[in-house]
C-alpha cells in the first residue's frame, strides 16, 4: 500500500549534520498491522512522519498505492493525507477549546462536498465506534487520558482512511487503558481492514502486531 | 467550516482574556477616533441642510492676482466685481450667488449687554441655492438686494437673544449701527458650515460703502449651482477662460488672475496648499488624509501582528494537527485570518459604540457653536468604518497567518516553531 525506498533523512545546521534515517526500505501492505520499534532517538518517529507524508526525505522515494509522491505540492499532499491517512499521537493533540465532537470533525472540514450535518453524523458514528457517544459535548480536559486517546482515534478514523499511523498511542496511558486502546486498534484492523503502522517502545504490544520493523541509529535492522 | 472557525475564534478570545483586552482596546480606540474624525469631515464635506445641493454646487473662494513679472502676488478672497462680472455670467451655471467670504463678527446690543453676531452679506439667489427651512417669514428677494432694502434673515438663536420667545418677523434689529427689518427666521447653522453660516444675513447692497462693486479682490465668494455634477468641467473651463480675459484696473501692477470653481474638498485643498495655479492638488489632500489614517492605524495593527505572531508557539500543536489531517497552507491562512477578522469585528463593534457615544457627547455639549445634533454615524460612515475594520483585520492577520501556515507539521506537533 505504501512503499518507502532508499529513504535518507539528514538534518543539517551550519556546523552539524545529523543522519536521522539511512537507506530505509519499508513496504506496508494493505490490511497489515505493523509495529515500529527502536530506542529513543533511533529515528522511528521520523520514519512514521515519512509514512504520514508530514516530512520530506532528503533522498529516496515514497509511493502510495504505487503512485510516487515526490512531485506533489503542499495542497496535493494535504489532500492525500486527508483522504488516505489518519494520525494518532502519544499526547493526543486534541484542541482544548473545541468540544469532543468538533475535534473529531476536524479532518472532515478539509474534505470537499460534505455538509455540516453529514460531518456531524460521521463524527458521531466515529465516536460511537470508540464507545464515546456519551461524551460528545464534553471538552477534552473533562475526559480521562484513555478517553482522550479514544477521541483521538475517532478523529483519526472519521474520514475512513486506508492507513492509520499511531505514534506511541499508549505511551501516556496506564496498562488497563493501553489494553483498551490496543483492542480498538485491533478491531479497526480486523473488522474494517484498516492498515496500521504503530510506533511503540513496548515489546509486548509489538508482539500483538503482524510484524515489527526495528530501527537502530537511523538504520533498519529488521 | 466557517462555523467551526468562529467557534474556535470565540473560544480563543475567551481563553486569552488579557490578549483579547489589549487587542480589542487598540482596535476599538483606533476605530472610534477614526470614525469621529470621519463623521466630523462628513458633516463638513457632504450635503446636509441647508447645503443639500452640495453635490451640484461649486464655489469660487480664494483667488491669486499676480504682477506681470510674477514677483508680486495678492492672495485672498475674490472681490465682488470679479465675481459679478466673470462668475455670474457663466453660461453653464444654473444659479450664482455672491456673498461674504466669511461671516464677520460684529457687535450687537440688547438690554445694555453686548454680544457678537456672525454677519453676512448675501443676495437673493443665496436663498434659492441653499435649502433653509424657515421657522418664520421668508427670505429676502433679488429685488430687496437691488433696492438696498434694509431687511434681514436671522438665526433662531439670534431671535431668542434679541426677541426672547416672541416672533421676530416685522421687528427691527440693530447691528453694527444699522437697523434691519427682520423678514425671516431660520434654524441655526453650525459654524463649520463656512458658506451658509451666520447669525444674520442682509443684502449686499446695504453695505456702508459701494467701492466693493468694482473690486477684483477682497471679501467675497460665489456659489455656483450647476444643473448636475456633470456640468462641473464645463463651468470650471468657462471660469478659467473668463479669467484669461479679465480686465485689470492697472495692468502694470497686476495682470494675471488664478483661481477655480471648486468643490468643498477642492477648496480645502486650495486653501491648504496655497495653490496659485488652476490645479487644487485635491489628490494630494486625499493622499495625505489616507496616509495619516494609515499611520494612525499602523501602531495598533503592528501591536496586533506582534501579539498574533507570539501566539504561534501557543497554537503550534493545533497547527500541526490541522496540517496532519489535511489542512493546506491556504486553508490555514484562511482560518487564522477569519479568526483575526472576528477579533477586529468585535473591536469594531466596540469602536462603533464608543464613537456614537463621543458624537452624542459632541452633539449634547456646545463645544462647536450651533453644532448641536449635527454629528452622527450614517450609512456612508458605517461603510467607511467597516472598510477600516476589514483593512485592519486583514493587515494585522495575513502576515501572522502566513507565518503560522508555514510551520513544519512535525516541529509544530512537537510544540516548537
Amino acid at each position: 500500500m505504501i512503499q518507502l525506498e532508499h529513504i535518507e533523512k539528514v538534518y543539517r545546521t551550519d556546523s552539524l549534520e545529523t543522519v536521522a534515517l539511512s537507506n530505509i526500505n519499508v513496504a506496508v501492505q494493505q490490511g497489515e498491522f505493523v509495529s515500529i520499534m527502536g530506542p529513543s532517538g533511533s529515528g522511528k518517529s521520523t520514519l512514521l512522519n515519512m509514512l504520514g507524508l508530514l516530512d520530506e526525505p532528503t533522498a529516496g522515494t515514497i509511493a502510495l498505492h504505487g503512485k510516487p509522491l515526490q512531485s506533489f505540492r503542499d495542497k496535493e499532499l494535504a489532500q492525500v493525507r486527508n483522504r488516505e491517512i489518519g494520525f494518532i499521537f502519544q499526547s493526543f493533540h486534541l484542541i482544548s477549546d473545541l468540544r469532543v465532537v468538533d475535534n473529531v470533525e476536524i479532518p472532515l472540514l478539509y474534505r470537499k462536498g460534505l455538509s455540516g450535518s453529514e460531518r456531524r453524523k460521521l463524527a458521531l458514528e466515529a465516536l460511537d465506534a470508540v464507545g464515546l457517544t456519551s461524551r460528545t459535548k464534553h471538552f477534552p480536559t473533562q475526559l480521562s487520558g484513555g478517553q482522550q486517546q479514544r477521541v483521538a482515534i475517532a478523529r483519526a478514523i472519521v474520514g475512513k482512511p486506508s492507513l492509520l499511523l499511531a505514534d506511541e498511542p499508549t505511551g501516556n496511558l496506564d496498562s488497563a487503558m493501553s489494553e483498551e486502546i490496543m483492542s480498538i486498534l485491533h478491531e479497526l484492523n480486523q473488522k474494517r481492514g484498516t492498515t496500521i503502522a504503530m510506533v511503540t517502545h513496548d515489546e509486548r504490544l509489538a508482539t500483538q502486531t503482524d510484524r515489527t520493523i526495528r530501527i537502530f541509529d537511523g538504520r533498519q535492522v529488521q | 467550516m466557517l462555523a467551526n472557525y468562529l467557534k474556535l475564534a470565540l473560544a480563543v478570545l475567551r481563553r486569552r482574556k488579557f490578549f483579547t483586552f489589549v487587542s480589542l482596546f487598540g482596535i476599538s480606540f483606533t476605530l472610534a477616533v477614526l470614525l469621529v474624525v470621519t463623521a466630523l469631515l462628513d458633516s463638513i464635506v457632504n450635503g446636509y441642510p441647508p447645503e443639500t445641493n452640495l453635490e451640484r454646487t461649486l464655489g469660487v473662494r480664494d483667488m491669486v492676482m499676480m504682477s506681470p513679472d510674477g514677483k508680486n502676488t495678492w492672495q485672498g478672497p475674490a472681490g465682488y466685481g470679479l465675481l459679478d462680472k466673470y462668475v455670474r455670467t457663466l453660461p453653464s451655471a444654473e444659479k450664482v450667488s455672491i456673498l461674504s467670504a466669511e461671516a464677520y463678527w460684529v457687535a450687537a446690543y440688547k438690554n445694555g449687554s453686548k454680544f457678537d453676531v456672525g454677519f453676512k452679506y448675501t443676495d437673493g439667489e443665496f436663498w434659492q441655492i441653499l435649502d433653509f427651512q424657515f421657522l418664520e417669514g421668508a427670505a429676502f428677494t433679488a429685488d430687496d438686494e437691488k433696492n438696498a432694502n434694509f431687511v434681514a434673515v436671522i438665526s433662531k438663536s439670534l431671535r431668542e437673544r434679541y426677541f426672547g420667545e416672541a416672533n421676530a418677523v416685522g421687528k427691527t434689529i440693530e447691528i453694527d449701527g444699522q437697523r434691519f427689518r427682520v423678514v425671516g427666521v431660520v434654524p441655526d447653522v453650525p459654524v463649520y458650515r463656512f458658506t451658509p453660516f451666520a447669525d444674520i444675513w442682509v443684502p449686499i447692497s446695504t453695505s456702508k460703502s459701494t467701492t466693493y462693486k468694482n473690486e477684483l479682490m477682497g471679501g467675497f465668494q460665489a456659489i455656483i449651482l450647476a444643473k448636475n455634477a456633470g456640468d462641473f468641467p464645463a463651468i470650471k473651463a468657462e471660469f478659467r477662460e473668463a479669467l484669461k480675459h479679465a480686465q485689470f484696473p492697472d495692468p502694470k501692477e497686476y495682470n494675471q488672475l488664478y483661481g477655480g470653481a471648486d468643490t468643498v474638498l477642492e477648496s480645502i485643498a486650495r486653501m491648504m496648499f496655497q495653490a496659485p495655479e488652476f490645479d487644487t492638488h485635491v489628490e494630494r489632500l486625499v493622499a495625505i488624509f489616507f496616509t495619516l489614517m494609515l499611520l494612525f492605524m499602523l501602531l495598533p495593527a503592528i501591536n496586533l501582528v506582534n501579539l498574533n505572531v507570539s501566539r504561534i508557539m501557543e497554537r503550534a500543536s493545533e497547527i500541526g494537527v490541522r496540517k496532519a489531517f489535511g489542512a493546506s497552507r491556504v486553508t490555514l491562512v484562511g482560518q487564522f485570518v477569519t479568526e483575526n477578522l472576528v477579533l477586529t469585528l468585535c473591536g469594531g463593534l466596540i469602536g462603533f459604540i464608543l464613537s456614537i457615544a463621543v458624537l452624542h457627547f459632541l452633539n449634547t455639549v456646545q463645544i462647536i457653536p450651533y453644532g448641536k445634533g449635527d454629528f452622527h454615524i450614517n450609512g456612508r460612515i458605517f461603510f467607511y468604518g467597516m472598510c477600516i475594520i476589514t483593512f485592519f483585520g486583514l493587515f494585522s492577520g495575513v502576515y501572522p497567518a502566513w507565518k503560522m501556515s508555514r510551520l513544519n507539521p512535525v516541529q509544530a506537533l512537537k510544540g516548537g516553531v
